[in-house]
């Protein structure tokens, strides 16, 4: 109080600096508490209203309709199928992603850019696109299509192509998580793995993998996410034969043709509560993988 | 561990290269192989085969395309669309890594958590949430119809779609970016009389305009592509609300390869998109390496 008075009275130059910094503290407070506000309202309205808002329309039918839902043939049998392509795709790009890695960590060869570009091209084209390269290949004219025809192998409107497809979308996730771990790692303790002994697979195994543990966790989690949401390119190379062909996503989209949304949104959510699920364990080995690193 | 380590250190070789042991080459061959072949066969045939058929005809392709009812709609609505989406989610983007970076607050954590949700909810599903918040059958949706504001089945709801899966891409970009950031130059600017604006626009701003336009062009590519999360919102009106990846994939389906050139007239669109999306994300790599070095 007697402060107040004083400055009132006369203010020194020192209080009145201390004036000024404390209006300007406050001025700061606010602009952030602003920032902070937008982008929250903004977070909120564009993430989490629409989560809100299947939660609510998917639950609100009531336990019956999801039972109802999930004990149809064409559900289990779409699960199923995207259950199948995810294990396969995951373990595809896991094994070569990790080649693909070593190589461009820890080899030098001439070109070594260009396939490191080459690597990100799956992130830069439209999974429509991904769907007619695999018309274009195996399709009725397609590049690879007598070679397979004669041996009575069906590839397009059947489950190789739809894996096909999903490899070639989820290549770059594991590929792009290991890689720069592995080459800020260095050679080190691999070098003194063989110097004590240690095979090359068994140095593999303990030392590289073990290294790289996270980040490819990392990885495999991104891979999984993408591998059960794809539905542009699997539409295009599946046909979409109900009970089939059809995956999760597709399904999705047959029950909005035929006006059943509550069974899309009983398993849209249902994807959703996954890769939430998975997204949660993404975080956790982001986390793990920087804890590591410092 | 660190002696065996220390004694590495020594008998390194000077390029750092490791000791090469029995077989080295072949192995190292064997390995490079493998992910030649691999890279290869899933990437480079299948983008080769699409651009030989996209160009075949020279633009012969394209122009059959775009005469295609609807084409040149789809190709153009998908252009606005994709740019207002990187313009809004490039402001809110750098914001919210902003936020992230330099405020405390509790619940930060739980924030990044968020942001990333779009990476791992399947794009189809963010579709079916926005039609499930917003279609005319919701409260919600019901409200913004009666005041005359069309979300489901109007660019409207393409625009939510793509700001929805393009979010993270912006904030992840600018973040590390900004992490690096000495805060001591802004306080520099501060103390010499500058003030919060002229601070971020002439000191903080140059420092991140790289990474803020390599998100907006990642973003931007992203929207080009993107057809799960716009198909069930859109409606897919021909001249309307009509896409080009959807477009596409009608181009594809059986009724359409009589009518116009079908899977090469597809061909050429995707070119054309792919090639734009191609070029953007050369461009963002150039501008992300060029910041670290």
């Amino acid at each position: 109080m007697s402060a107040t008075t004083t400055e009132r009275m006369a203010p020194t130059p020192d209080e009145d600096l201390t004036r000024i910094r404390n209006a300007d503290a406050r001025r700061g407070r606010l602009v952030r508490g602003v920032m902070l506000t937008v982008g929250l309202i903004y977070v909120s309205v564009l993430l989490l209203a629409p989560l809100a808002g299947i939660l609510f329309y998917a639950l609100k039918a009531g336990l019956g309709a999801i039972g109802q839902t999930f004990g149809l043939q064409d559900v289990q049998h779409a699960f199923l199928l995207t259950f199948i392509i995810m294990v396969v795709t995951v373990v595809v790009t896991t094994v070569f992603g990790v080649v693909v890695a070593l190589v461009l960590a820890r080899d030098r060869f001439p070109g070594q850019r260009i396939v490191s570009a080459l690597v990100d091209l799956p992130l830069a084209i439209s999974p429509v696109v991904v769907g007619l390269m695999a018309v274009l290949l195996f399709g009725r004219g397609g590049l690879f299509a007598p070679f397979f025809a004669a041996r009575g192998i069906q590839i397009m409107f059947a489950l190789p192509a739809m894996i096909l497809v999903t490899v070639f979308i989820s290549i770059p996730f594991v590929i792009r998580e290991v890689a720069p771990v592995l080459q800020e790692l260095g050679m080190e303790e691999e070098q003194a793995a063989w110097t004590l002994g240690a095979s090359r697979l068994q140095t593999f195994f303990r030392v590289t993998l073990r290294n790289i543990r996270w980040g490819l966790l990392y990885g495999i989690a991104l891979s999984a996410a993408r591998s059960i949401g794809e539905v542009g390119a699997v539409l295009i190379v599946s046909g979409a034969i109900q009970g089939r062909t059809e995956t999760a996503t597709l399904y999705i989209l047959r029950a909005f043709d035929q006006y059943q949304p509550q069974q899309a949104y009983i398993v849209a959510l249902t994807l959703a509560a996954f890769s939430i699920v998975l997204l949660i364990g993404i975080e956790l080995f982001k986390r793990r993988r920087s804890a590591e690193a410092e | 561990m660190a002696e065996i380590v220390a004694i590495e250190h020594q008998t390194k070789r000077p390029e750092g290269r490791a000791r090469p042991p029995a077989g080295a080459a072949l192995r190292r061959w064997s390995l490079r192989g493998a992910a030649f072949v691999y890279l290869g066969l899933f990437i480079v045939l299948p983008v080769g085969v699409l651009l030989q058929h996209g160009f075949s005809g020279g633009f012969e392709n394209l122009r059959a395309a775009f005469h295609t009812p609807g084409g040149k709609a789809a190709i153009r609505l998908t252009l606005e669309m994709a740019f207002l989406t990187a313009l809004i989610n490039g402001i809110f983007g750098t914001l919210l890594a902003y936020v992230l970076v330099r405020m405390r607050f509790p619940g930060r954590d739980l924030l990044s958590t968020v942001v990333d949700l779009p990476f791992a909810v399947p794009t189809l599903v963010a579709g079916v949430m926005l039609v499930a918040l917003y279609g005319p059958s919701s409260t919600v949706g019901g409200w913004f119809e009666e005041h005359g504001i069309h979300i489901i089945f109007a660019p409207l709801g393409i625009l939510l779609a793509l700001l929805f899966v393009t979010l993270p891409l912006v904030v992840r970009t600018v973040q590390p970016v900004l992490l690096e950031l000495d805060p001591a130059e802004e306080e520099a600017a501060r103390v010499l009389g500058a003030g919060r604006w002229t601070t971020f626009r002439r000191v903080m701003l140059p420092a991140l305009r790289p990474a803020i336009a390599a998100g907006c062009l990642l973003a931007f590519a992203r929207a080009l592509g993107e057809f799960g999360a716009i198909v069930v919102v859109s409606g897919n009106i021909p001249n309307k609300t009509l896409t080009a990846p959807v477009f596409i994939t009608q181009l594809l389906t059986p009724s359409a390869y009589v009518q116009s050139g079908g899977p090469d007239a597809a061909a050429a669109v995707s070119a054309l998109l792919f090639g734009l999306a191609f070029v953007l994300v050369l461009i963002t790599e150039k501008l992300v390496h060029t910041e670290r070095s």
